[in-house]
């Protein structure tokens, strides 16, 4: 019997007496490949935010690893988290290898110096994500997409068993961004629990064993094929949206209401 | 030259110029990466009612300087944290009132025998034994503490979301970092005066930007400038008889803008098409 990694019931969510999420329940698996899928400003970042205990919802309880996020202690390890790399400094001066081994610091502590492991989980991750030979390039000089992977090492370094991905393909091109979802599927079937924050539904639902869709609101929540029906995707985006399938990624188009 | 470097108070401004220096260098890394160049503008000007107050009381205007400078520093992160204000808005008001209230002590007392100027301009060459000995000692505190937490203190700037997701107490080393700018700014105003401390704050460490890509190599140029330019600022201001801390600040703008004409990262900007912008 699998158990719930992350459990939401009745969750709502205000910005300044705005309601941002409105009654969200959410149940990760442990092992599941998750999207989270909705148009921009749906709440999807916020909902990953109270996953994280980066915010605290106004109602309803939220459970990660059994326990309430603000209140992770040990357990936070276990989590590796990819943000949006629109909201970090893309020219800082930091290089590759030094990004990926702050996915460790939570572990190190304050006030002491990285390990021999350290540094070993640190090259195993670059590894794994097949940026080992770009270890010593400034972040400032690499591709959307090797910036990306770099960032995924980062969380990897944790060696975590949930990985929480917000916008993982934002400004990455198509191959790389094929590619990244390519990875995380070998993740995923390696026993990780990824969780993934998206707008683009066609390239994200070919890869996932199951969607959930947000617009405030829980939309739907099933296998990407039995849920992404154009009623629903109607309600998400508040038009109409049309998938077309040629090879393997589906292709979203959306009409605008008359 | 041998014989400047013969006087008591040349020695004493020339040791003290070396650590506020590097302090400032190495804190103003944190602060050009993390964009706080007006905060610590906000909190130099808010020493000058710390420094009021210390003249109105009758005791060392350092102190009560790093008790207005930090609680200023405190309250402008606090009240941006709980996203009531922006942060630019809590600048603008404390930084007008923390002068005003400075305006109002000065009023209070019953003589003008006060080197105000001093304290505006900066007026190292008047460096007293006791004031080295507090300088030393603060200087030192400031930057065992970066020394010590680096790895942390670079994560927050760099990513402080990801940084409070694995675990970090990420809201408590940024007001760290916040209360080792203050105490930066209060050191800085012997040799620069309040006018002038962000340029110390600021100017060294963002001509190191300029110049490399590698963290430990802007903290190592940044500290080389600021250090370079103080010494080199403080012996001109000597010879031409010129302010020094307007001089020291003159001296590292001329550098900052000698990084930024052979910067790579301009060269890089210029080569590759479409990425502009950036904080070049």
């Amino acid at each position: 019997m699998k158990h719930a990694v992350i459990e939401l019931e009745h969750v709502d969510v205000a910005f300044q007496d705005e309601l941002v999420l409105e009654d969200v329940g959410l149940r990760v698996l442990g092992g599941e490949f998750l999207a989270i899928l909705g148009p921009n400003g749906a709440g999807k970042t916020t909902l990953l935010r109270v996953i994280l205990g980066l915010v605290r919802p106004i109602r309803g309880s939220v459970r990660v690893f059994g326990r309430a996020p603000w209140q992770l202690e040990g357990e936070r390890s276990r989590i590796g988290y990819v943000p949006q790399l629109l909201s970090v400094d893309l020219d800082f001066p930091v290089r590759v290898s030094q990004v990926v081994l702050m996915g460790r610091y939570g572990r190190i502590g304050l006030l002491r110096r990285p390990s021999v492991a350290d540094g070993e989980a640190t090259l195993r991750a670059m590894e794994r994500v097949g940026v080992s030979d770009l270890a010593d390039r400034p972040i400032a000089r690499l591709s959307g997409g090797q910036r990306q992977r770099v960032f995924l090492a980062r969380a990897l370094a944790n060696e975590p068993d949930l990985l929480i991905l917000d916008e993982p393909t934002m400004g990455v091109d198509v191959a790389s961004s094929e590619s990244l979802y390519e990875l995380l599927r070998r993740l995923h079937e390696a026993g990780m629990t990824v969780l993934v924050v998206s707008h683009d539904v066609g390239v994200v639902a070919s890869y996932v064993d199951a969607v959930a869709c947000l617009n405030r609101r829980l939309v739907a929540h099933g296998r990407p094929e039995e849920v992404l029906d154009s009623e629903v995707l109607a309600e998400m985006y508040g038009c109409e949206a049309v998938f077309f399938h040629h090879g393997r990624v589906a292709h979203m188009v959306v009409r605008k209401q008359p | 030259m041998s014989e400047i470097l013969g006087f008591a108070f040349m020695q004493r401004a020339l040791i003290a110029g070396a650590l506020i220096g590097a302090v400032c260098a190495v804190v103003g890394v944190f602060v050009v990466l993390r964009g706080l160049s007006f905060i610590g503008a906000g909190i130099a000007h808010a020493s000058f009612g710390g420094v009021a107050l210390g003249f109105l009381l009758g005791v060392n205007p350092t102190w009560t300087a790093v008790a207005f400078c930090l609680a200023t520093a405190w309250g402008i992160a606090a009240v941006t944290r709980k996203a009531r204000v922006r942060e630019d808005t809590a600048v603008g008001i404390f930084f007008a009132s923390t002068m005003a209230l400075g305006i109002l002590f000065i009023g209070l007392m019953r003589g003008y025998n006060v080197d105000l100027f001093g304290f505006l301009f900066g007026s190292i060459l008047a460096v007293m034994p006791e004031d080295l000995w507090i300088t030393l000692g603060m200087g030192v505190v400031v930057l065992a503490l970066v020394m010590a937490l680096s790895k942390e203190l670079l994560f927050i700037t760099f990513d402080p979301e990801a940084a409070e997701v694995t675990g970090l107490p990420a809201s408590r080393l940024y007001f760290l970092l916040i209360g080792l700018i203050a105490l930066a700014v209060v050191l800085s105003i012997k040799v620069v005066g309040i006018v002038l401390v962000s340029a110390l704050l600021v100017t060294p460490a963002a001509a190191a930007y300029q110049l490399t890509e590698d963290f430990g190599r802007m903290m190592r140029l940044s500290v080389a400038i600021g250090v370079g330019s103080v010494e080199a600022g403080l012996l001109l201001s000597y010879l031409l008889n010129t302010a020094s801390g307007a001089t020291i600040v003159v001296l590292t703008t001329l550098v900052f803008f000698v990084a930024a004409a052979v910067s790579p990262r301009r060269r890089r900007l210029g080569s590759s098409a479409g990425r502009l912008g950036g904080r070049g």
